[in-house]
């Protein structure tokens, strides 16, 4: 409601849109901060992950387990998806509103599969008796593995809604925040997965 | 107003050349740690620094190519909280490790 508002105050204000403008980027300021709290949670997964990823329990340890295809695979689309969310923004700043959706679907599209990768790889480590409650090392592995499982659910979802607001308003001081903002938590989703390839994946086979 | 915001964001880099190089150093950034752990390049603590470097490298390169870090109006509070974010990562996790580490030693 407040969103519809401040577009109609955009059109006829100039002095008005330029604080306007200043609001939406205090907006995107305000979500970087977010994204620095989300590290900080993070920060704590991952140091208990690697405080315990030894304490076994007699269980299966991260060598037997990991099967690194799938996890490559699932690198290579998030990574891709990381620039196709990239391309969406460029496409935004151009005024190509069906190219910025389009965009945003690929990105949605490589999202919900490397989701089904991770949810494939859960599957199988329950079916291989590697639960939560196995050991140590597996509790903080799927805390912090399906933590940013959560996050790329969650920007799925949000993606819908924002894809939804584009075709019905298309790009407004808005509605382009929104996309800037669901861009910049995309990308960091990418390098928080780059970490868990890295501290989790390569170093569990190592 | 928009188109001029437009041209700024333009001008300072959003363009398409950023994208594709950033994609370019990110995959050269994810090929470089699997050819050390899965082909053997590198053993031991040479391998886990090197793969270790090449994580914050695409960081780094996701900061400034993607997310565009060093632009805007507020690049300089977004660089500040990135920095005190940085701090306490850093404390939180490298102090874990010290005194977990530690207290396997001690025991």
């Amino acid at each position: 409601m407040a969103a519809t508002a401040t577009e109609h105050g955009h059109g006829h204000d100039h002095s008005h849109g330029h604080e306007e403008h200043n609001q939406e980027s205090m907006k995107v300021f305000g979500f970087w901060l977010f994204l620095i709290t989300d590290v900080l949670m993070f920060a704590t997964l991952f140091a208990t992950y690697v405080v315990l990823r030894n304490n076994t329990n007699g269980g299966p340890t991260a060598e037997e387990l990991f099967q690194l295809p799938i996890i490559i695979a699932n690198t290579f689309i998030l990574l891709t998806s990381s620039f196709t969310s990239g391309l969406a923004v460029l496409a935004m700043h151009q005024g190509k509103l069906k190219q910025l959706i389009g965009w945003l679907a690929v990105t949605m599209l490589l999202g919900a599969s490397f989701l089904g990768l991770e949810i494939y790889e859960f599957a199988h480590l329950v079916h291989e008796g590697a639960t939560m409650q196995t050991s140590a090392f597996l509790s903080a592995f799927y805390t912090l593995v399906g933590a940013h499982g959560l996050h790329v659910t969650i920007g799925l979802f949000w993606m819908i809604g924002i894809v939804l607001q584009l075709a019905k308003r298309g790009i407004t001081p808005v509605t382009e925040r929104k996309v800037n903002v669901v861009s910049l938590y995309w990308h960091f989703l990418d390098a928080v997965w780059i970490f868990v390839f890295t501290v989790v994946y390569l170093m569990g086979v190592m | 107003m928009t188109a001029h915001s437009n041209e700024n964001r333009q001008a300072s880099g959003a363009s398409l050349k950023s994208y594709v190089l950033g994609f370019a150093l990110s995959i050269l950034l994810t090929i470089i740690p699997l050819g050390v752990v899965m082909g053997g390049w590198l053993e031991g603590t040479a391998a886990l620094v090197t793969i270790l470097i090449a994580a914050v490298l695409q960081f780094v390169v996701q900061l400034f190519f993607f997310m565009h870090l060093r632009e805007g109006e507020d690049a300089r509070w977004n660089k500040l909280a990135l920095v005190l974010g940085a701090v306490i990562l850093i404390l939180i996790v490298g102090g874990s490790i010290w005194i977990m580490t530690y207290n396997a030693v001690a025991q």
